[in-house]
């Protein structure tokens, strides 16, 4: 299978657990006209930090990637950085959607949410609600399958990372 | 003193006097108005201005000429607002400053209090870090910290934001256990993690095998205490050196190597023999706009190696062949160390050197002077007043064309003489400016050189110099115009001359002057010049302010204009036919 290159790239942040983190931390790309693809953030096994993975949207040739990484360095806050390899980490989000889907039509969805490794949340007399954790791109996938039914309601955590073993 | 109940206010200040704080510049309102209190018992002394960015900027004068970290107190709101120039003025050129302000009580934070404003989130661009306290208990550990953080590694400003109900004794938030020596928590600042002297050899190499070398010294060289180390290696290597806006002063004008100020209003020399170079070795210097002209076509033939502290530097701009991340000092004193065991004796480069003499010969800094009873050539007059002046003066400027000026005219022969607003270029320095480093230097003579746009900015301060005695000296080159805009739009926007005329007949200066209790001096005419100079050099009890009335149509030379490259630098009309 041809490996498609992701446009992003995928930075580790290990912050102070305190407030206005975030703000410095977003500020930054702000300041630098850099997106935020998505963004996840949590305390980690040590309570006073908290990890941050982000996703840059950087197609722009004029921002440098290195450059970005040394200025968060400097933000007081920021404990360690890593911007990490797509071929060697691993990566998981998390969906969360309501979907159309009368009783003739779930025995197609529930077939495919089995094969991606989904659940089935809650179900109403004319939708379902199905979560799924996946990689970014197989949850794109299935989005779009969803797409064929009737989205109602979707909501995506942003990714969340770490190198691979 | 050790667990002692305290409250907020009195800890802060306290703390300051830990710190080894003996002076900070301020304006008192109401959220700061319980640190104001303990202010009367404390030995800081006090410096009260006229004005918040006053207080920004003399703190970053009073930085600049001492190396302690400067500090200026003022309330929430609208003086916080008012010191954010001077924040960002500081976070440009890496002056250590801790600014403290006041904020509403932090119950009343986000109801659009009576003079609140969102402090932390307005100065977060504009600071190497900010604090908003939120436990009196924090007071003494935080302001330890902001010290730290200001005077380590690059330094840079530094803003602590305190809510007023946690400094106020009457309530019980303020009541904290004071800690003498409070741990530090900042694991994520380690401003030595990254440094990196494995490329020292590789430079030495680089500058052995080199043909056109240059020392591209930047202010990095003041700010690492380094101007002694650096003419070591200068004279053991030969190498000849450029000081930029922010390093003039970090190496002798008057020695054989220097070559003064390369960049947009830098000498031909300096702005030549660097665009010829086959070897640029950046000493804290950060590749400005300013220096190098059109990126794409700086030194086009030049390797490069950086030493820069800050991590983020290398390689920002211009990617270097060698780079070296730590403190300027060391990695000079550590070339110095390994030249002198190796023992080599410089690389001959005697064509090298007979072109930058050649240059310096045909392109020397040149203006013609004006006729008696006409107005004065601004060179002339920064050259009496150089000549004039002892040889520890402290310069001072605003921004525009007399700081160009001061910058090439003075002679910088020792560091720390020379203070200035390069990255920001923050018009209304000067004075309050001088007036920091006077009050760090109260022996030594200062003199702020301003322009009339630049003193109507911030001369104001100059009630608070008399009111404090603070005597300083204000040369004013007083071309009634926005002179620096003045000379773009008659360069390149067709002397279509828009906005940028201011008067010649108001303000009176020298009445203004005197209302503010300085000595006010008019001249008018260059056989006045001497006169006035030494009129103003003799009175060291009160501030003087002389009204030099310049030529407005002057410009400074030689320039490079905005987005060209280096070769293109314009010299003046009387040079124009050498050959280059």
């Amino acid at each position: 299978m041809k490996k498609i290159q992701p446009n992003y790239r995928t930075l580790v942040v290990t912050v102070d657990n305190k407030f206005g983190v975030l703000a410095r931390v977003s500020g930054l790309f702000a300041r630098r006209g850099v997106n935020i693809k998505s963004l996840a953030v949590a305390p980690t096994d040590k309570a006073e930090f908290s990890r941050i993975t982000v996703d840059l949207d950087i197609e722009l040739e004029s921002v440098s990637l290195d450059q970005i990484i040394k200025q968060l360095d400097k933000l007081i806050n920021v404990v360690e950085i890593r911007a990490l390899d797509p071929d060697k980490s691993v990566e998981r989000e998390l969906m969360i959607v309501t979907v159309r889907a009368e009783a003739s039509q779930r025995d197609e969805l529930v077939d495919h949410l089995d094969e991606v490794g989904g659940k089935v949340l809650n179900i109403g007399t004319e939708s379902m609600m199905l979560s799924l954790v996946e990689t970014s791109s197989v949850i794109d996938d299935f989005e779009s399958f969803l797409g064929n039914f009737g989205i109602v309601e979707l909501q995506r955590t942003g990714r969340v990372a770490l190198d691979s073993l | 003193m050790n667990n002692e109940n305290i409250d907020g206010g009195r800890a802060l200040i306290r703390a300051l006097e830990k710190e080894g704080v003996e002076v900070m510049f301020g304006l008192p309102g109401g959220a700061i108005l319980p640190v104001y209190d303990p202010i009367i018992d404390s030995n800081i002394r006090h410096i009260l201005v006229r004005h918040e960015q006053g207080a920004g900027h003399m703190a970053e004068g009073y930085a600049q000429a001492t190396g302690k970290p400067g500090v200026a107190m003022v309330t929430s709101g609208p003086a916080a607002t008012n010191i954010v120039t001077p924040l960002c003025d500081a976070y440009l050129d890496s002056i250590p400053l801790v600014v403290i302000t006041g904020q509403v009580p932090l119950a009343a934070i986000g109801t659009d209090a009576f003079q609140e404003c969102d402090t932390t989130g307005i100065t977060m661009g504009v600071t190497k870090h900010n604090f908003l306290v939120k436990d009196a208990q924090d007071i003494p550990r935080i302001v330890k910290e902001a010290f730290h953080i200001a005077t380590t590694g690059r330094p840079g400003p530094v803003l602590i934001d305190v809510p007023k109900d946690i400094v106020d004794p009457k309530n019980p938030r303020s009541k904290l256990n004071w800690v003498d020596d409070p741990e530090m928590d900042l694991p994520g600042y380690e401003p030595e993690k990254n440094f990196d002297l494995s490329g020292i050899d590789k430079a030495l190499e680089l500058i052995e095998n080199s043909e056109r070398p240059v020392f591209y010294v930047g202010g990095g060289i003041l700010k690492a205490r380094a101007a002694e180390a650096l003419r070591e290696l200068v004279e053991i290597t030969g190498i000849h050196v450029v000081t930029t806006l922010m390093a003039r002063g970090a190496f002798p004008d008057s020695h054989e190597l220097c070559l003064g100020m390369p960049g947009m209003h830098g000498n031909y020399t300096a702005v030549t023999s660097m665009q010829k170079a086959d070897l640029l070795v950046a000493l804290g210097a950060r590749f400005d706009d300013r220096v190098t002209g059109k990126v794409d076509g700086f030194a086009p033939d030049a390797k490069i190696v950086h030493v820069d502290i800050d991590p983020a530097e290398i390689g920002k701009v211009r990617k270097p062949d060698v780079a070296i991340t730590g403190d300027c000092r060391l990695v000079i004193e550590a070339m110095v160390d390994r030249l002198k065991k190796q023992g080599s004796t410089p690389t001959d480069r005697s064509e090298w050197k007979s072109s930058i003499s050649g240059w310096q010969e045909r392109f020397p800094l040149t203006y013609e002077n004006s006729e008696p009873g006409s107005k004065l050539k601004p060179q002339f007059v920064i050259e009496q007043l150089r000549d004039l002046a002892p040889d520890d003066a402290i310069v001072a400027s605003g921004v525009g064309q007399h700081q160009m000026w001061t910058s090439q005219y003075w002679n910088f022969n020792s560091p720390y003489t020379w203070i200035n607003s390069g990255g920001l270029g923050t018009m209304g320095f000067s004075i309050p400016a001088a007036i920091g480093a006077k009050v760090g230097h109260p022996d030594r003579v200062v003199w702020a050189v301003d322009g009339d746009g630049c003193f109507q900015m911030t001369a104001q301060e100059l009630v608070t110099a008399t009111v404090e005695n603070i005597p300083i000296k204000v040369a004013l080159l007083n071309n009634s115009y926005l002179g620096m805009v003045r000379q773009w739009q008659d360069m390149f926007y067709e002397e279509r001359f828009s906005e940028v005329f201011l008067s010649e007949d108001v303000p009176n200066y020298k009445a203004w002057a005197e209302s503010m209790g300085c000595v006010g001096i008019r001249v008018d005419s260059p056989e006045e010049v001497p006169e006035a100079i030494a009129k103003a050099n003799e009175i060291d009890d009160r501030s003087v302010v002389i009204d030099f009335r310049t030529a407005p149509e002057e410009r400074v030379y030689p320039m490079v204009p905005s987005g060209q490259d280096n070769s293109s630098i314009v010299v003046p009309p009387s040079q124009e036919s050498q050959e280059r």
